[in-house]
This record gives C-alpha cells, sequence and structure tokens, in this order.
C-alpha cells in the first residue's frame, strides 16, 4: 500500500490523468514481465503492495474519475450550494500557515500546526469509491494516511468514546458561510472503532497533487463506506468526545440524515431511492453497494445494529 | 398598440416559437460537448424541468400582460407557449424515467407513492394532460363555458410545479424561491381582480 511520495517534486511536473493511469499500467506491466526490483529498485515493491491493496479495495469495472470532474463537481456549501461554486471560489483560501486544535478526552491536547500534524505520516495511495447521498459517485485516487495513526498519538483516554470533526469557519473566505443554511462550522463525527478502522484515512492529495481547495484542504476525511458529507473537508478540529457528536446535516434536517450515514441501498433517503447511483461520465445508473462495496470490510462494525434506525 | 399584419402571424410569432425550442438544442449539443458539466444528465433533467416551469410562468403572464398593455394580440402566443409547458414537461418526464430509473416501473411506482415530490410532480403532469389535450380549436368549440373551467386547473398546477421544485432541494431554496415570488405575484393579480370587481 506504501508509495512514498517522493517531495522534491514540483506540483507542475506531476502527471495529468493519462499519465496517471499510464503510470499504473506500466508499473503492472513491468511486474507482469519480471522486470521488478532489479530496474526499478525498492520502488516497485512497494508499488506492487500498493497494486495488490488498491485491488482489494477496487471492484471490476470501477475506473477512476477524471481529475477535472473530481475537482470540477463538489458539494462544499461553504463556497456556494451550486456543484462548480467551490471550484469558482474556493482558491481564495488560505491554507498555509493552517493549524488544527486537538482537544477533549485525550493526553496530547493542544493546537498542532499541519506540519506538525503530517510530519510522521508516510503518505499512502487509496483509490476509493466514493457515493454521495444524492445518488451519484466517483472513484477517486488519493493520498493520505490512516486517521487511527493519527488518532494514536493523541492518546485518546478510555472515555473518548466518538471522534467530533469542525471545519474552519472563517466566513472572509468561505463566503458562503455568510448564509445560515447550516449552522456553521459544519461538524462530522464518527464512532471510536469506525474512526480506528485502515478504511478511514486523513487525505492530502489526489491524483498525486496537492488536494485543491474545494477537495477540502489541507486536510480532510475520507470514509468510503459512508455518504460523501460524512467526510469532512479543510479540518480544523478534532475533539475526542464521550457523547455521540450531532453532524450539521443531523442538525439541519434530523429525519432525512443521520450520524452514521453508511451507504445503504436498502434505506432510503425520505426524498429518493438510494438503490441506485449514477457514477459520474456514466450514461446510466448502476446499482449501489451495501457500505458502498466495502461490507467486507466494515459490516462487523455494525453487527446487531437496525441499520433502519440507525441510517 | 398593435403589430401589423401579416409581420406578427409570420415573423413574430414563428420567431418565438423557434426560441422556445433553443433551451433543447443547447441540451443535446450540451450532452456532447462537455458543457453541462460533470454530470450532464442530472443538468438536462433540471433544465427541462425548469424550463416547462418558466413557460408556465410566462403563459400565466399573457393575461396580465394584455391588460397592461392593451396587446390583444399576445393571447395569440398563449396556446403556443401554453403548449412548450407540456413539450418541456414532458421531456423533463421521459428522461425521468429512462435516465434515472431505466423504465423499472416497479421503482417508478415506489417513487410516486413514497416520495411527495415525485408524487407531486407527477400529478402536475398527469392534469397538464387535459390541457394539452384540449387545445385544439374544434375542443374549444365543443366545450365551450367547460373550457373555461378545466383550464383554471393551471393554477393548481403551477402551485405543485413549484412545490415539487421546492420539495427536491436540500436546504438552499434561494431558486424555487424566486420561481415562488412570480408566481404568488400572478395569482394574487388574479385574485385582486377577482375581489375588486
Amino acid at each position: 500500500m506504501l508509495i512514498k511520495q517522493s517531495s522534491d517534486i514540483k506540483e507542475n511536473e506531476v502527471t495529468d490523468q493519462q499519465d496517471y493511469l499510464s503510470r499504473r499500467a506500466f508499473i503492472k506491466a513491468s511486474i507482469a514481465q519480471g522486470l521488478g526490483a532489479s530496474l526499478l529498485g525498492l520502488g516497485v515493491t512497494e508499488s506492487a503492495q500498493a497494486l495488490s491493496k488498491d485491488k482489494e479495495y477496487t471492484l471490476e469495472g470501477d475506473e477512476v474519475t477524471s481529475y477535472k470532474d473530481i475537482t470540477t463537481y463538489n458539494n462544499f456549501y461553504e463556497f456556494g450550494t451550486g456543484k462548480g461554486d467551490p471550484a469558482k471560489n474556493a482558491h481564495h483560501l488560505p491554507t498555509s500557515p493552517w493549524s488544527i486544535v486537538v482537544e477533549g478526552e485525550c493526553e496530547k491536547a493542544g493546537r498542532y500546526s499541519l506540519e506538525d500534524i503530517l510530519k510522521p505520516h508516510d503518505s499512502e495511495d487509496r483509490i476509493y469509491r466514493f457515493r454521495c447521498v444524492e445518488g451519484w459517485s466517483m472513484v477517486i485516487p488519493w493520498q493520505g494516511f490512516p486517521l487511527s495513526d493519527l488518532i494514536k498519538r493523541f492518546q485518546p483516554t478510555s472515555k473518548a468514546k466518538y471522534v467530533r470533526f469542525e471545519t474552519l469557519h472563517d466566513p472572509e473566505y468561505m463566503s458562503g458561510q455568510r448564509r445560515p443554511i447550516l449552522d456553521w462550522p459544519y461538524v462530522e463525527g464518527l464512532r471510536m472503532d469506525e474512526a480506528m478502522h485502515p478504511l478511514a484515512i486523513l487525505a492530502t492529495g489526489l491524483y498525486g497533487k496537492t488536494l485543491p481547495n474545494q477537495n477540502g484542504a489541507p486536510l480532510r476525511l475520507v470514509v468510503p463506506w459512508k455518504y460523501g458529507f460524512k467526510n469532512i473537508k479543510s479540518i480544523a478540529k478534532i475533539s475526542f468526545v464521550e457523547e455521540q457528536p450531532v453532524s450539521a446535516w443531523t442538525k439541519s434536517i434530523p429525519e432525512e440524515y443521520g450520524f452514521y450515514s453508511n451507504v445503504n441501498p436498502t434505506v432510503a433517503h425520505p426524498r429518493w431511492s438510494q438503490k441506485r447511483e449514477r457514477r459520474i461520465g456514466d450514461f446510466f445508473k448502476r446499482d449501489t453497494l451495501m457500505f458502498n462495496g466495502y461490507a467486507d470490510q466494515v459490516a462487523s462494525l455494525y453487527s446487531g445494529m437496525d441499520l433502519t434506525k440507525h441510517f | 398598440m398593435k403589430i401589423a399584419e401579416p409581420y406578427f402571424s409570420k415573423i413574430i410569432k414563428p420567431s418565438i416559437f423557434i426560441m422556445a425550442l433553443l433551451p433543447v438544442f443547447y441540451l443535446v449539443w450540451g450532452m456532447f460537448s462537455g458543457v453541462l458539466g460533470a454530470n450532464p444528465i442530472e443538468t438536462v433533467i433540471r433544465d427541462l424541468g425548469e424550463w416547462a416551469l418558466r413557460f408556465l410562468l410566462i403563459t400565466l403572464s399573457i393575461s396580465p400582460l394584455r391588460r397592461l398593455t392593451g396587446m390583444a394580440q399576445l393571447l395569440r402566443l398563449r396556446r403556443m407557449l401554453g403548449l412548450y409547458v407540456f413539450f418541456y414537461a414532458s421531456l423533463h418526464l421521459s428522461i425521468y424515467l429512462w435516465l434515472e430509473q431505466s423504465f423499472d416501473w416497479w421503482e417508478i411506482w415506489l417513487d410516486i407513492v413514497e416520495r411527495p415530490f415525485i408524487t407531486i410532480g407527477m400529478l402536475s403532469f398527469i392534469l397538464l394532460i387535459p390541457l394539452a389535450v384540449t387545445s385544439t380549436r374544434a375542443a374549444i368549440r365543443k366545450l365551450g363555458k367547460n373550457w373555461l373551467r378545466l383550464h383554471q386547473l393551471v393554477y393548481p398546477i403551477a402551485i405543485f410545479v413549484v412545490l415539487h421544485f421546492w420539495w427536491l432541494i436540500k436546504v438552499d431554496t434561494r431558486e424555487p424561491l424566486i420561481y415562488a415570488l412570480i408566481l404568488t405575484l400572478l395569482l394574487s393579480e388574479r385574485l385582486i381582480r377577482r375581489y375588486a370587481r
């Protein structure tokens, strides 16, 4: 799984979608031909691991969505409610310097600079399906690191039952926050065992490039078995709490958006079915999979729970 | 004010007829050129529905505009504009049935009975059908006074269509609000006239 990103590559030297994908094809081809380690050094063994991991997480028929679509079709109401608004408005937001407040039931509370947060973690590639509650989906090649690795560093106490996340609140740059569409700042949360699950990551990039602001720079949550709105963007605060946090959307419309928000084709949104989804780029819809296709990995987290009640 | 014949029948009316088709040309072209963004089908369905609503409001403004300007010729555009409401609503519904639901009739039925915004949208369409069917000269003659009564249906339809849009939105209701305000204006003008008499 571990493709280390060499940090000396400048952003503009990196790859459009075609190159990104053919890189994979190239690695695959070289492995197939047994060129392997002798030609490409250590990198290949690591990449081979990445490939096998990708394979585990990627379904047959899943094609990676284009960089353009991923970065121009966004729900990020802090920058406007139109899908194109974030790409238009988000670049004003300064993401450096950036700090994250860590508080609550943990030993290492405090304010951390983004650099301190990121320093000890190796960047990994994860190609994940992304399913929006509105009924569309993408396949996104993220770079990031396991959320669990970060959580361990803060040493949560036994009272920490949930992790609560908060997006930056800055109406000057986040023009959407000037209107009370949601109760700003945006809040999301995970149960501790969900947060510690190896599929849950914090993303810092996609397509091998620094995460664009409209996708939640500098640091966002990615929990691929949950609806998109759980994947909180531009995180400014992480709290360890005993009580279940109230998510921004739950607070706004509790009968439509619950705490868990697991992708579930058998539980309809009150206003539309969740059985099917339109993969961006496709003409027809496809069936939505239980836990967005990650049931093997995550279903055990919810055994015994009534998912129609805990939606 | 009056536009001289044959300019009105030969130029003005045909021009409006063609202009009213421009959104369809744009959407068809957009499907292939990529200007509709990452989710073109969603855009097409939304836009077709919104054009149906716009033509409905335009149709409803004909009478007040005529009263305002005294231009009786406007009434000669009303049937055409009304039929465009039906035209766009039909396209909107067809694309929903095809690309949203793949003609899965059981799913469509569930959608209609379980989701109020679909229920009211479908109801609006069904109510539009008799209006479109009775838009011919022969039907108007045959129905006489009842024709007027039947076509009063356009008022509840307009309210239903605005609700159909409103109930679809997650939280930012500015857009349907604008349509609701225009409709309120058009309906209250009629109410005021009725009770002022």
